[in-house]
This record gives structure tokens, sequence and C-alpha cells, in this order.
């Protein structure tokens, strides 16, 4: 890409180069304007291949098990109860505690890294948080089994391992990407609007509450979805921690102290010893189809989200 | 049965007329399940990749001299047939023996798929997988390698030491929550299990949830823990005073959990599980561990199938607290 412009920002030159070479330049640019469209167009197709390939392995299981069956209320595959209600709440519930932790926490961090912390201060706080996303996520996942679980198990739940202490474990594994891109999110309003907030008698939090943070929203609202998709998508350290208790949560003031089994967990812990081609085989690719479409939903969403508040998103802004 | 052990080598009669499934290439979610089984799999695993692993089978077919076996399945078989794999290497240096867990599922299907050569189970090979071995041109091949006595554990501080085989049913389908309604305290119930893919899980639900009827409809409990590994199993039971699991009798330590003495009911007595109860057939929940082969084992394989089931492997399954087979070497069965 660097030679591209360079070549056609150059003035009309002095003496007009051979025909060959000119054109042999020509078919050299077409080659790497090809090869980058095809980069980008080939994310595009790798994602739908595996929708694809989703539908294809899990048709039997749309076809075969009756949709009454698969909104059931019991997952117990080996005796053929393919309920998806208690995997779906169980994600949802892990997810939606680790957002409503990790979302003002991460939020609040960012402000003050990209506020009010002092330089100094930033250079140490940043590159540390950004370590953090680094962890592997089966490490968190013992952490949170040794020495989170008895701490959440004399909240007063009945065992250790429920969706709270997997929101914990998630909200901390999504902490680094939501701080890290809100930051930069806030980094990239330009100086010249605090400095009109402030000169028209602001206060800095009214400068950052009604005018930095709005400037910078579809930032931040990229940052909780990339931390949302981090979360819902976990599965090691929420196997670890969760119990797997394929038990639909009841409603109520202990929705978070009981134990839950998500869709990841579930599909990581049954496919190792499914028979391929079996009903059960199919319905985990099942679960694999709902989880994508979670996802993308959320990803609409936010898109929509960010084209409602700032219109088309602009260069220097992220 | 558990004890029925007229022939130690029985050749199976496979149900030809069960269709086996189509036989696929690339398994990746199963090899990226069965690595994560492993890490799951205790400090014990990570201790037999440096004991038995690629590098001593390396060795050894460098030599010229022997060849590596290759040993996969049952977690509940994995450190016996470490135990196993290890000492044989003082019996029969040039044959080295790797050993890896995962599940019986996943060693039956590493046998079909023709990448092990003995995989270890803890549940007896399925008509399907039966199928689908015969399919391929096989003729797999069992053999009862040990006995496990199923222990019943509960918190040490757990007033109840002793339940028959009818409360267990009650308490792990969910009809008694409570530990009063079994003699304990005015406490609620955790179950904790192995997941569904275990052959442990699956002889619990047949022989102890519903006690063995095949007709019984009940299933665990959806409250039921499901612990991906054995560790699930005792660190939960030995950090929460109202859990109750089960595990193998080699898996559990008597100092940090307590083991429940089981009845089958009536006037029958209560048998706490032990290496000698489990031989005797007093204890109600043992069953038989197994090794398959693909075809009838020849050479170092057959060999080694011999060995662990003559005396000196059998002292060894002793050892690590589970129940030797009664009868002792290869063919002295009643």
């Amino acid at each position: 890409m660097t030679a591209t412009p360079a070549e056609s920002a150059v003035p009309p030159e002095p003496t007009a180069p051979p025909r060959a070479a000119r054109s042999s330049r020509l078919l050299a640019e077409r080659v790497i304007e090809a090869a980058i469209a095809l980069a980008g167009v080939s994310t595009v197709v790798i994602v739908a291949l595996i929708f694809l390939f989703l539908l294809r392995e899990s048709t039997a299981a749309f076809l075969d098990v009756p949709l009454r069956q698969l909104m059931g209320t019991r997952w117990y595959p080996i005796e053929g109860l393919f309920g998806f209600l208690p995997l779906i709440a169980g994600s949802l519930v892990v997810t939606i505690g680790a957002v409503v932790i990790a979302v003002p926490l991460g939020l609040i961090t960012a402000i003050y890294l990209g506020e009010i912390a002092p330089p100094s201060q930033r250079e140490v706080l940043k590159p540390i948080i950004e370590v953090l996303a680094g962890i592997p996520s089966i490490v968190l996942g013992f952490v949170g089994w040794v020495a989170l679980a008895p701490l959440v198990q004399q909240l007063g739940a009945t065992t250790g391992l429920t969706a709270l202490t997997g929101s914990l474990i998630l909200a901390y594994m999504a902490l680094p990407t939501i701080i890290s891109i809100s930051e930069d999110a806030l980094y990239a309003v330009p100086k010249a609007y605090r400095d009109g907030a402030l000169a028209i008698g602001a206060t800095q939090w009214q400068t950052i509450w009604r005018v930095v943070l709005p400037a910078a929203r579809s930032g931040i609202v990229i940052a909780v979805m990339l931390g949302i998709g981090r979360a819902i998508g976990e599965t090691m350290a929420v196997m670890m921690v969760t119990g797997n208790a394929a038990n639909i949560p009841a409603l109520g003031p202990g929705l978070f102290l009981q134990p839950v089994r998500t869709m990841t967990a579930t599909i990581a812990a049954e496919m190792g010893e499914v028979q391929r081609g079996s009903l059960h085989y199919s319905t985990l690719f099942a679960i694999g189809v709902v989880l994508f479409v979670i996802t993308f939903g959320i990803n609409y969403v936010a898109g929509r989200l960010i084209g409602a508040s700032g219109g088309p998103r602009r260069r220097g802004q992220l | 049965m558990p004890f029925d052990l007229q022939s130690p080598v029985r050749t199976i009669q496979a149900a030809a007329d069960v269709p086996g499934p189509r036989p696929r290439r690339a398994p990746v979610g199963r090899a990226v399940a069965v690595a994560l089984a492993v890490v799951l799999s205790a400090a014990a695993l990570s201790t037999a990749g440096c004991r038995s692993g690629s590098g001593d089978a390396a060795d050894a077919q460098a030599a010229g001299t022997g060849r590596a076996i290759q040993n996969k399945g049952s977690d509940t078989l994995v450190n016996l047939a470490l135990a196993w794999a290890e000492a044989y290497r003082g019996v029969a240096p040039d044959v080295s023996i790797a050993v890896t867990g995962g599940g019986s599922g996943t060693g039956i299907a590493a046998l079909v798929n023709g990448t092990v050569d003995i995989a270890n189970a803890s549940r007896e090979m399925k008509d399907e997988e039966m199928a689908e071995a015969r399919a391929k041109g096989m003729d797999p091949q069992e053999f009862v390698v040990a006995i496990d006595a199923l222990a019943v554990v509960v918190h040490p501080s757990n007033p109840v030491d002793r339940l028959t085989v009818d409360q267990l049913a009650d308490l792990f389908s969910g009809r008694a929550t409570n530990w009063r309604d079994v003699g304990g305290r005015d406490a609620p119930v955790v179950l904790v299990s192995r997941e569904t893919n275990s052959g442990t899980h699956v002889y619990f639900l047949e022989e102890v949830v519903r006690k063995g009827d095949a007709d019984n409809p009940d299933i665990f409990a959806p409250q039921t823990l499901l612990m991906p590994s054995s560790v699930g199993i005792t660190s939960e039971v030995q950090r929460n005073p109202n859990a109750i699991g089960y595990d193998g009798l080699g898996y559990v330590n008597p100092a940090h959990e307590k083991l429940v003495a089981v009845g089958r009911g009536g006037s029958a007595p209560y048998v706490v599980p032990s290496v000698a109860s489990g031989a005797d057939g007093s204890y109600p929940i043992a069953r038989n561990l197994y090794m398959y082969t693909a075809h009838p084992p020849t050479g170092a394989i057959a060999a080694y199938l011999d060995w662990v089931r003559g005396p000196h492997g059998q002292r060894i399954v002793a050892d690590l607290g589970f129940v030797p087979l009664p009868n002792g070497p290869d063919g002295a069965a009643p």
C-alpha cells in the first residue's frame, strides 16, 4: 500500500518512463490491490463458511428433534433430552452478571486513566492492564476454582460453584478489553472539545460527562461489545467454576448464587465423547448455531446503537 | 454384573443390525475436548507425560528392539494404567507404553479410529461403537482388568454415615433434597457427579439412580453439579459440608472425605467400600474395568495384557485402591 499513493502523488515526471516499465508497474498495482481486496473479502467468506458448516452439521438436530423438545427445560443428552433452555439461561445469567460488574468498573477505570490520571501514572498503568488480557483463561479458571469459589460459598450459596463465580472471572477477563479500548476512544476525542467546555465554565466532571463521554460513545460501545463477546464465548474458565448443573436458575435474590451450565461449557464437555453423526453430535452443533446467532445479534444491536447516535464513523475517531 | 468373570477373555457378539454412523475425518472438536479433559485430569496426567511420553517410545523404536504401545481412555483407569506401564518397563524394558486419559468413550473412539492399540474403559463398549468397529473390519476384544468399587463420599462433618441404595436413588434423582430426609441435619443436599460422558456417571445412573432396573426412567436431578474430572468431585466434597458425591475407590482420600457405608436395603448389612468388600461382592456398587483391543492381541500387546491380569499386575491394582480380579492370574477363573 505504501508505494501506491506515493507513486500516484508524484507530479508528472519530466521524462516519461519507457512504456513497458509503466505498464508492468500498473500490473503490479493491480495485483497488490486485488490481494488486499481478497484479504478483506476472505474474512467475510470464512465467517459465512463457518456458519454454513455449523448449519450443515446441525441440520439433523433441527429436523429430528421436535422444536418443543429443543425448547424444553431438561438437558440430559444420554437419555435423549435436548432442552436448550437451561443452557441458554446459564449463558445469559453468567454473561449479564459479568457485564454488570465489568462495564461500570471498566468505564470508570478508563475515565480515570484517560482524563484524570497524570501522564506518569497512565504510562505505567495502561501497559499493566493490557498484560492482564494475556493471562490464559484456564489459569483464571483455576484461580476461580481454588480461591474464589470458597469465598462465594460464604455469601450463602449452597456451593461455591455458581453463576456469580463465573461472572466474576469473566468480568476480570473482559476488563482489560473494555478499559483499553474505551481509553483509546476517550483519547481520540479532540482536545478542542475539552478546551471549549472548560472555557465556557464547565467543571472537569461536567466536561467528562457531558462532552468527552458522548463524543467517545461509539468507541465505548465497541469496547463494551468486545467485552461481552469475550464473556459469552469463554469456555474453560466457566466450565471450571459454574458447577455445570443444567438447571434453569430460579429468579429471585439468589439468581446469581445458583450453579448453571453454559452453552460453551456444554459443547466443550460433551464433544469429546459424542458418537460422530449421532443426534447428540448434531445437537451440540445446534448449540453452536444458537451461540453464533446470539453473538451476531449483539453485534448487530451494537452497530445500530452506534449508527443511531453518532452517524457514520469519522476519521480520527475510534 | 460386576463379578461375572467366567471367561476373562470374552469375544463380543456385535449387533450386526445396528447401522454404524458414517465415519468422518478431522475430529478437531474431539481433539480439543480431549486436550481439555487431559488438562483437567489432575496433576497425575502431567507426570504421565514425563514418565511414559513419546520420548521413551521414540527411544525404544530407534533402538529397533521394541515398540510403543498406545494406551488411552477412561480417566478412572488412567492412574492404574500409568502404574502398570511404569512397572512393565522393569519386566520388558524394550516395550514402552504411552498412557493418556480423556474418558472411556474417547479411548474407544480412538481404538475404532485406529490411533491406539489398547483402549481403557470403565464401561462395556456400546452396540453402536461395536458396530462401527466391525464396519471397519475390526474384531474388538474385551478384557476385564480390575474391579472398581464406587465409593459414596460426604464431608467429614456430615453426621450421615450410612445410606441404602434406595436413599441414594432418592438423593441423586432429586426426590430427597434435604439431609433431614435421610437422617441428617437440616441442610440442602448438594449433589456432585462426573459429566454425562463418563463411564462412572453411566454406571451410577444405571445401578444406583435406577437401581438396576432398565425400565426405570429416573435420571439425575437437574441441580447436580457435573464435574469434568475426579479432582472436581473430591475438592467439592472436601470443602462443602452439604455435598455428596461418588467416585472410584482409588480416587478417594479417607483423610479428607468420609466414606458412606451402603446397604442393599431391608435387613441387608451396610458395607463400607474397601478392596475386601469389593472383591467378595458384599459391597453393592462395584463394576468391572476393561481394556479393549481392536483385534485378538498378539506379540507384545498380548504379553502385556497377560501380565496386567496376572499376579504382578493385580498386585498393583490392590496397591492403588482398586479391587483385584478374583482368582488371580489369567485362566484361573471359576
